[in-house]
């Protein structure tokens, strides 16, 4: 099978050609090396999961995607062309979204507004329209509202819609991140670690509504996680770091049988 | 009872009166909901064209007349179209607890033999793959919500839309059927088939035709004025016959508009934003509004703590009064008035009681304080006592004559008597037909004239000629010394306190009485925080000695007010728990309305109760748990027992 061929999962999804590939990338820190010589494709449609020990490199991978790092080796393929380096703005108005680690939410204003932000790609009225508010900027208006009462509808958050983030508990402010990201219609979904510090049935709630993005939605997920049960469950394929260096590559299968994998998790003795 | 078969006006049936309301009332709102953040509405026309389409789609579908066709979702408008188009073809609509784990549901739809079900979601269709196999009769489903759903085998399986599609462009080959198939229903064909649930044994079918639900309708619309003006929220659990009375037989009486809430979590905001001006809640709902109250203002600033507790003191004093139209004192009514303007209205709006006309509690006692709460602040709440196999209605309260202790006259047209052991008989238009498949149980329940027995024990007051209900006559027994115990009596007085949600009183045929009860979480943990008291879990909070140490001191009261009646003082609690777990209904211990079934948690707690009445100090125990998907689990606990002080009655007696 050819990369470049769509095929059809066992569970009915179509999984397109490559929309991103990273190719040889490396980041260093002055002396320090994050990231050695790592590539990696992500597929059209696909759930990919970046796991690896603590300190391994996949938040710098990930912010390498979206911008926040540029490399200092290799090159970044997004939609069949190389990506010049560029500001992480740039990089969410070609369509690449995310959430964070450490939730990045406005605390003070209302679920509500905070999802709208993330709708400001679609927004093109300038400050002087939307201040006048009529015609476009309120047609417009009306339009995201919308976009946003159905991602709201689609995360079950309805009842705190109103409710200042602030006052959310920690799995809510989660969701709302979720929300927001959704919200961009994004081609690329990167998620930081969206189970960190969630309890079971958090992590459950959590999980299906990933699944059910990619399946409604058809939104690419690129995601780090250390849960290994959730990454197994829920991604087609797993790239494994370990020391900032891809020790594996594959489905889920495939990594949990990679000899190199295991030493990397359950450790090695060292001579 | 003479009983014509046919009604007045040809108004036989709901798509009769359906199809009189899409004339009479077309532009008007029938139906709203909220959702993606706005309310969603359907005139009366527009939402005869939305069941016609699903009842074309049905026939289309191949569902025959006297199918049963489950209907398991929470309000929403689909599912009362539901029921109607079902009605429409002849077939008749069963709805279902939507909670209910799969093997209840297993037993309702093979009981009944469903042949389709129409459900709200994934959640619900996998409950219904997974028993499938045991149900043979079963055919297809209807889904609402198409999420999840994409990748399910759809050979027997559709979405709402696509059938009511269907339905349009079969128009032509079905209408005639439609016509002929709608034209057949009469006074006494099924209206729809209701689950009782199942207080004792498994649920059983009540069958009620279009004359017990039409006549019922028409009875209570006019004994509380209702008009086509009102405004209801239908929250409350579809499969529960007064749902049924309100949102569909009520509503399409008189042509009011139902409301959909957008979600369970969103219920309360709704409630505010339509203002219902004709309203329904078991006690538990104005108990838990009420708690939520309390807990709000003891967070408020003093200035607004004062102001609350001042004119509520006043508003105790005369509210009632004023409500029931009783002379009040002039400076009264003005101090009313101007607390109207500070504090009642306010916070009738906050609740959502902006606007309520009528407002009904029933299902459950209510406790008289809350009871008064809400009347205190000018909100026309009434009881009623109603069954299932009643079509709700046996007795109500007129405007005027509101007590919290009684239930009411009878209600229009409702015959009763009181049989010599206390026991309530009633017979009435609203009187079901048959239990389904069961007609030794319909046999035990009516007799040959058409009375039916309750099960409740009560009686007339003499001057007022309200019923007052005591107990459940089969829960009503005797202590060792012949006295009279009335557990619900005494657990009603205890449930009245905030911090306890449910009591379990013991004591038939002993010398004394034991309870267990369950603190309720929001109340008692509110307390927790404002007192500094750390807890990981219900249990642990349950076993706090500071909880038991206030419990103990409610039960104590309690005692004091059940001495006061010599007639019931052999009630009062000698020992009790705090249960470590909250009675549940997955588990078994409740019914789905939240009624305890006492047989059951006495058998599945024995040794607590023995524990109890040996005197030991604490006890340990291992309980089996049920998860919401099914799964089993067990918790294991330490359980302190303590003792309560009695008043002895003996002993009053001997000093006096």
């Amino acid at each position: 099978m050819s990369t470049q061929d769509s095929y059809v999962t066992d569970d009915g999804r179509t999984i397109g050609p490559t929309v991103m590939e990273m190719k040889n990338i490396t980041l260093r820190f002055g002396g320090v090396k994050a990231i050695t010589d790592i590539s990696f494709d992500i597929r059209e449609g696909e759930i990919r999961a970046i796991i690896g020990p603590n300190g391994a490199g996949k938040s710098s991978m990930l912010n390498v995607i979206s911008g926040f790092y540029v490399p200092q080796e290799g090159e970044v393929w997004y939609k069949g062309a190389k990506r010049p380096p560029m500001r992480p703005y740039q990089v969410a108005q070609q369509g690449i979204a995310r959430t964070f680690q450490n939730i990045a939410l406005f605390e003070g204003m209302t679920v509500l507004d905070n999802v709208m932000t993330g709708r400001i790609r679609q927004m093109t009225t300038g400050l002087l329209g939307q201040a006048i508010w009529k015609g476009k900027a309120e047609r417009e208006e009306t339009e995201n509202r919308e976009a946003v009462e159905r991602i709201i509808d689609f995360l079950e958050i309805q009842a705190i819609r109103k409710t200042p983030v602030g006052r959310l508990p920690y799995g809510l402010k989660k969701r709302v991140e979720l929300a927001r990201a959704l919200a961009a219609e994004p081609s690329i979904l990167l998620l930081d670690e969206p189970m960190a510090g969630m309890n079971v049935e958090e992590k459950e709630d959590m999980s299906r509504f990933i699944l059910d993005m990619n399946d409604e939605f058809g939104t690419t997920i690129a995601l780090i996680e250390h849960d290994m049960g959730v990454v197994m469950d829920l991604s087609d394929r797993v790239v494994v770091m370990d020391y900032g260096k891809k020790i594996g590559d594959g489905t889920p299968t495939e990594v949990r049988n990679n000899q190199a994998v295991i030493d990397a998790y359950l450790g090695v003795a060292h001579d | 009872m003479a009983q014509s078969s046919q009604a007045a006006g040809g108004l036989a049936s709901i798509p009769a009166l359906l199809q009189r309301n899409a004339t009479l009332f077309a532009d008007k709102d029938a139906y709203r909901e909220k959702e993606f953040g706005i309310w969603q509405r359907w005139t009366w026309a527009d939402t005869e064209k939305e069941i016609e389409a699903l009842a074309l789609g049905l026939i289309n579908l191949g569902v025959a007349e006297g199918d049963f066709v489950a209907v398991i979702g929470r309000n929403r408008p689909y599912f009362y179209w539901s029921m109607v188009a079902a009605q429409s073809v002849g077939a008749v609509p069963v709805p279902v607890y939507n909670d209910s784990a799969a093997d209840e549901m297993e037993y309702i739809l093979g009981h009944c033999g469903a042949k389709y079900a129409i459900v709200e979601d994934q959640e619900q269709v996998d409950k219904i793959i997974d028993i499938q196999d045991s149900l043979h009769q079963f055919e297809h489903m209807i889904y609402i919500d198409p999420r999840g759903l994409r990748k399910y085998d759809h050979h027997a399986l559709h979405e709402f839309s696509h059938i009511q599609n269907q339905g349009r462009a079969a128009y032509d080959e079905w209408i005639t059927d439609l016509n002929e198939r709608r034209a057949k229903l009469t006074y006494d064909s099924t209206c729809v088939m209701l689950y009782t649930s199942g207080t004792t044994g498994k649920p059983k079918g009540v069958v009620l035709s279009n004359r017990n639900v039409i006549e019922s309708a028409k009875n209570s619309s006019e004994f509380d004025n209702l008009g086509a003006g009102e405004e209801i929220l239908a929250y409350l659990p579809m499969a529960w016959v007064g749902d049924f009375i309100f949102s569909i037989g009520q509503a399409y009486w008189t042509g009011f508009c139902v409301n959909c809430p957008e979600s369970p979590d969103t219920m309360m905001t709704d409630l505010r934003e339509i203002g219902p001006t004709y309203y329904f809640a078991p006690p538990r709902v104005f108990e838990t509004q009420l708690t939520s109250v309390m807990i709000r203002m003891e967070d408020a600033s003093p200035m607004k703590r004062r102001m609350f507790k001042h004119f509520m003191a006043h508003a105790k004093k005369v509210g009632g009064d004023i409500l029931d139209g009783k002379p009040v004192g002039g400076m009264d009514k003005l101090k009313y008035k101007l607390g109207e303007f500070l504090v009642y209205g306010p916070l009738k709006d906050t609740l959502g009681f902006g606007r309520v006309r009528v407002g009904y509690t029933a299902g459950e006692a209510i406790g008289p304080e809350i009871f008064e709460f809400y009347r205190s602040l000018g909100i026309n709440l009434k009881q009623l006592y109603g069954q299932t196999e009643a079509t709700v209605f046996i007795t109500a309260q007129p405007d005027g004559e509101v007590r919290a202790d009684t239930v009411g006259v009878p209600s229009p047209d409702v015959e009763i008597k009181i049989a010599d052991n206390g026991e309530i008989f009633y017979r009435s238009p609203g009187t079901f037909v048959e239990y389904y498949n069961n007609p030794e149980s319909t046999a035990s329940t009516k007799d040959a004239e058409g009375w039916v027995a309750t099960g409740d024990a009560g009686f007339f007051e003499e001057d007022s000629g309200h019923l007052r209900i005591i107990d459940r006559a089969k829960d009503v027994g005797k202590m060792a010394d012949g006295s009279m115990f009335a557990p619900k009596y005494v657990e009603n007085k205890l449930k009245f306190y905030p911090d306890i949600l449910e009591a379990v009183l013991f004591g038939n045929g002993k010398d004394r009485c034991v309870a267990f009860i369950n603190i309720d979480l929001t109340a008692v943990g509110n307390w927790a925080e404002r007192n500094n008291i750390a807890y990981a879990s219900y249990q642990e909070l349950a076993g706090h000695p500071k909880v038991l140490d206030s419990i103990r001191e409610h039960v104590e009261t309690v005692n004091k007010s059940v001495a006061a009646d010599p007639m019931l003082a052999g009630c009062q609690i000698h020992r009790f728990l705090v249960l470590h777990k909250e009675l549940d209904a997955d588990d078994g211990e409740m019914t789905r309305t939240r009624k305890v079934r006492r047989v059951i948690v006495a058998d599945k707690f024995k040794d607590l109760i023995d524990a109890l009445y040996s005197g030991a100090s604490e006890v340990s125990t291992v309980t089996e748990v049920t998860y919401e998907d099914g799964r089993k689990g067990s918790i294991s606990a330490t359980l302190e027992l303590r003792d309560a002080a009695v008043v002895s009655t003996a002993a009053k007696v001997a000093a006096e």
